[in-house]
């Protein structure tokens, strides 16, 4: 899935450090075709490397010892700047105090740019590690130097090169000026990484960077970005997300609004954007106040007519074709299993359509100088929808820079920039700068909807209730497919394609000897809405099914929950694990799985009507686990049938936790996701759009609705993996599996309503 | 013309009357950190102070604050303003921040009439600010750190 082709772009290694008039530059990347390390040095001294070298990581110190690490990843919420620049300045050895972050743009010369799938830590670790070593190192040999010392017999520390008595500091190092080095990937593969033990910033708690201007109100959000001259867009959204053409456009009653200018038909020659217009005025209010007046008349898309219910009806009706689908796992033979099999049990899941719902609204601020756009908006995937961009505007990439802000929420709405081409359109129809906003329903409607999904799980048992297969077929809209085709994985089999980020999650580490699961686009969805990226992406409604079944696959055979799943989680043959990312497998889930069980004093006598579930994730991939077990206590009313979550248990073993304390704040969020997304928030589509577009109807968990949490980190120094999403995933399932513990009743749906 | 004061300055507005308060703040004073988020005041991310009580800007016709007195988190001067601050940077509470300025500003305006809540009184003041984030429990824990260093 995604990242094989992501590992085509991240390949041999070269390190540059070469002093420049303002100090020490240093990058860590790949040198582009044709280029040597000698060219890339001499132009990295003169200020420009971007013909030569694609720098993966980027750093500089000043002739003060101020270090200066770059960021190429979005900032929204998880203070991945933090995190990253920790890495970087444990293994250089800097004095932390004089680090600083700086979030870029969309200059090639920062590489491909991507926040999203929790990969920021696990992708970053060992290259970040690898160029502060390297940095390291470059310090090191000239400090001896100064010291007339052997660098064997130096440390840094702290922004100081050691050796015995003596020391150096970076900054006198620095204003020396007289770097110049290079290491190959042979030479940085060889280069000493710092052992677990010698770490003196990683896994020690610090204040995120990001945090004072965010209690002050001077963080700056795309929706804060202005620039002379400009004026605001306001967007006339169509009746279907595809198909739907402007027959009129009637703006007499808004011609005597003070500071309306006029409305404009977007023509996107791309067809991403399709049927759109935008209000145009000097000022936002005016805009809104014109929007309302304007009339459009549209011919609506072939979908108008589709609802929750038909996207449901056709996602049942996939699961039910067996020829339907992709191979995503074909292990023993289940058709074998289920034709032996003693007795069998089938059950059928579905999610229901969700909502991004960032607080921050999607927006764009478009400027045209020379020939080059220049949009102004936080993002999170900026390498994919610039070639979007470039293909609706006519002109090359390289004529377009994304200017990075805080972003207001991500949580994978802002993995597609797909608002700035209307506004880039716009601006240039303007000949001015063109801040394009969404209010809220205008946002809610333009979403990248949580697909619905349907699951049906199919399982065999013999004649002693020995769990002999598993059969899966999972259906939903994908948002690869739509949005990132290049993504897309190839069947076990080889035939045809699927959406890890659709099917993650089916792959799970139970040893099953028959295990099989179709990967089924639910094309109704994809015709109808954009299928979206939304935090937990598939293993979020994946693992609704896999662990809920687990569940009812218990109770059947008479075994306690967390007993079935233990025996199951055996860590034998594919479920061993393997180095780096997984060193230990389905051990490490059975682990925290134990771990979970005692904290919660699992198996305790409750209350009538209350009740303890459990569920289990491995996180966003398989390759990537995030080892987490999760325990819910829920109460369910017995006259109302109101379902009250009193705490939540979450074990969690991502390997290194680099930055403890924003770590468990991202636990937090996301386990508080996962019980909105499965008590309080959530949508339909209704006449092609999404049915609810605001706060008066969709309803994510307030203040009064948190449970108590306890969640807790395992000790380890294995290779960090992503922590952003896997939180959310068991929450739902384990909330579910304890409402049928606590009153009889079978939850399936998404959200839960009883 | 309307005329009104922002963190104690005096300031004047052409715009139309009905113009909701803050746009006024965010695009004529540029005073950004008042946010938008549902302009239906549902999610609290526009909550100012008028004559130091909480209210949603975002609903609020400009015309409301003539001859009084508005305060945005960039002029939160108070001790309690200022205690809480400080708490949201000890407890570590924000995350992508959006809603914080609201959040603040509502917690300001509790502690100025109740400056030791319970958690009930935390949760009856504090449930109409959306944190998309869902940062509830340190937005709790700094309020009740706030409150302490208020005592003290």
């Amino acid at each position: 899935m995604g990242m094989q082709q992501r590992k085509m772009v991240v390949n041999r290694r070269t390190f540059l450090a070469t002093s420049v008039s303002a100090g020490l530059v240093m990058g860590f990347g790949t040198l582009l075709p044709g280029c040597s390390r000698e060219e890339a040095a001499s132009d990295l001294a003169a200020g420009d490397v971007s013909r030569v070298f694609s720098p993966a990581v980027w750093f500089e110190i000043d002739g003060s010892g101020n270090v200066l690490i770059n960021i190429a990843k979005a900032e929204m919420g998880q203070h991945v700047g933090t995190a990253l620049a920790r890495i970087v300045a444990d293994e250089l050895g800097a004095d932390w105090g004089s680090v600083t972050i700086k979030h870029v743009d969309t200059d090639p010369k920062w590489g491909y740019m991507v926040t999203g799938g929790s990969w920021s830590v696990w992708s970053s670790f060992a290259m970040l590690s690898q160029a502060g070593a390297a940095g390291r190192t470059v310090l090191l040999d000239a400090g001896a130097k100064l010291l007339g010392v052997n660098a064997s017999d130096c440390t840094a520390e702290a922004g100081q090169v050691i050796a015995g008595d003596q020391q150096v500091s970076f900054a006198d190092i620095v204003a020396k000026g007289d770097i110049s080095r290079s290491f190959s990937a042979e030479e940085l593969a060889a280069m000493p990484v710092k052992p677990a033990a010698a770490r003196r910033l990683i896994g020690k708690d610090v204040d995120a960077l990001d945090i004072p201007e965010k209690t002050q109100g001077t963080a700056v959000y795309g929706l804060d970005a202005e620039l002379p001259g400009m004026v605001y867009a306001h967007p006339m959204i169509p009746p279907t997300r595809y198909g739907s053409t402007i027959l009129s456009i009637d703006d007499s009653a808004a011609k005597d609004i003070p500071g309306y200018l006029q409305t404009l038909t977007i023509k996107d020659p791309s067809d991403l954007i399709q049927g759109w217009a935008v209000v145009v005025a000097e000022n936002f209010p005016a805009a809104m106040k014109a929007a309302a007046a304007v009339t459009v008349e549209w011919e609506a898309g072939p979908t108008a007519g589709v609802s929750e219910a038909d996207l449901f009806a056709e996602g049942a009706r996939l699961v039910a074709d067996s020829a339907s689908g992709v191979l995503f796992v074909d292990d023993g033979d289940v058709a074998a299993a289920r034709e032996s099999a003693a007795s069998t049990h089938t059950a059928t899941y579905r999610t229901g359509s969700a909502l991004h719902f960032t607080l921050e609204p999607q927006n764009a601020l478009v400027e045209w100088v020379d020939g080059k756009c220049h949009i102004h908006a936080g993002n999170q995937w900026q390498s994919l929808i610039l070639s979007f961009i470039a293909a609706a505007l006519e002109i090359p990439e390289t004529d377009i820079v994304i200017h990075q802000y805080y972003l207001g929420g991500g949580f994978g709405r802002r993995l597609f920039g797909d608002q700035m081409i209307p506004a880039a359109l716009a601006a240039r129809e303007m000949g001015r700068p063109v801040k394009l906003v969404f209010p809220r329903a205008e946002d809610s409607r333009f979403d990248c909807v949580r697909s619905p999904s349907v699951c049906k799980l199919d399982a065999s048992f013999d004649a002693d209730g020995g769990l002999t297969g598993i059969e899966h077929a999972a259906a939903a809209g994908w948002p690869s497919l739509s949005m990132a085709p290049g993504f897309l994985g190839d069947a076990v089999d080889g035939n045809g394609k699927y959406d890890g980020f659709s099917i993650s999650g089916a792959d799970h580490w139970y040893t099953l000897s028959n295990h099989r699961v179709r990967a089924i686009n639910n094309d109704l969805a994809q015709r109808t809405f954009l299928p979206g990226w939304l935090r937990s992406v598939g293993p979020g409604w994946i693992g609704w099914g896999v662990e809920c079944f687990m569940d009812e696959l218990a109770a059947i055979v008479g075994a306690d929950p967390i007993d079935f799943r233990l025996e199951l989680l055996d860590a034998a043959g594919k479920n061993a694990g393997s180095s780096p990312n997984s060193v230990g497998g389905a051990s490490r889930l059975a682990a925290v799985l134990r771990d979970v069980s005692g904290r919660a004093d699992w198996g305790r006598l409750l209350p009538e009507g209350e009740a303890y579930g459990v569920a289990v994730a491995h996180g966003q991939e398989r390759n990537m686990p995030t080892w987490i077990a999760c325990i819910a206590h829920v109460k369910v009313d017995a006259e109302t049938k109101a379902i009250t979550v009193k705490k939540l248990w979450q074990s969690i073993d991502c390997g290194t936790v680099i930055h403890p304390d924003g770590a468990m704040a991202q636990a937090e969020g996301a386990a508080l996701w996962g019980v909105s997304l499965a008590l309080h928030e959530g949508t339909t589509i209704e006449q092609g759009q999404v049915s609810d577009t605001n706060l008066d109807s969709y309803t994510p968990l307030r203040m009064a609705d948190v449970p108590e949490m306890d969640i807790q980190f395992m000790d380890s120094t294995e290779f960090p993996t992503g922590l952003g999403e896997p939180p959310v995933i068991a929450v739902a399932p384990a909330i579910g599996n304890a409402i049928f513990a606590a009153s009889g009743i079978r939850v399936r749906d998404l959200p839960i309503r009883l | 013309m309307i005329e009104f004061e922002v963190n104690g300055k005096s300031v004047t507005t052409n715009s139309d009357p009905e113009t909701p308060l803050l746009w006024v703040i965010r695009d004529e004073l540029k005073l950004k950190g008042t946010k938008f988020g549902c302009g239906i005041a549902m999610c609290g991310a526009c909550t100012v102070h008028l004559d130091g009580t909480a209210i949603r800007s975002c609903t609020a016709p400009v015309s409301i604050a003539a001859g009084r007195s508005v305060t945005t988190i960039e002029g939160l001067a108070s001790d309690a303003g200022q205690a809480l601050q400080k708490a949201w940077v000890a407890e570590q509470v924000p995350q992508c921040g959006y809603c914080q300025s609201g959040q603040i500003m509502q917690a300001a305006d509790l502690l100025s009439t109740n400056p030791q809540p319970n958690d009930d009184d935390i949760t009856q003041a504090m449930n109409g600010n959306l944190c998309r984030c869902m940062a509830y429990a340190r937005i709790r824990k700094a309020i009740k750190t706030a409150a302490i260093a208020g005592e003290a």
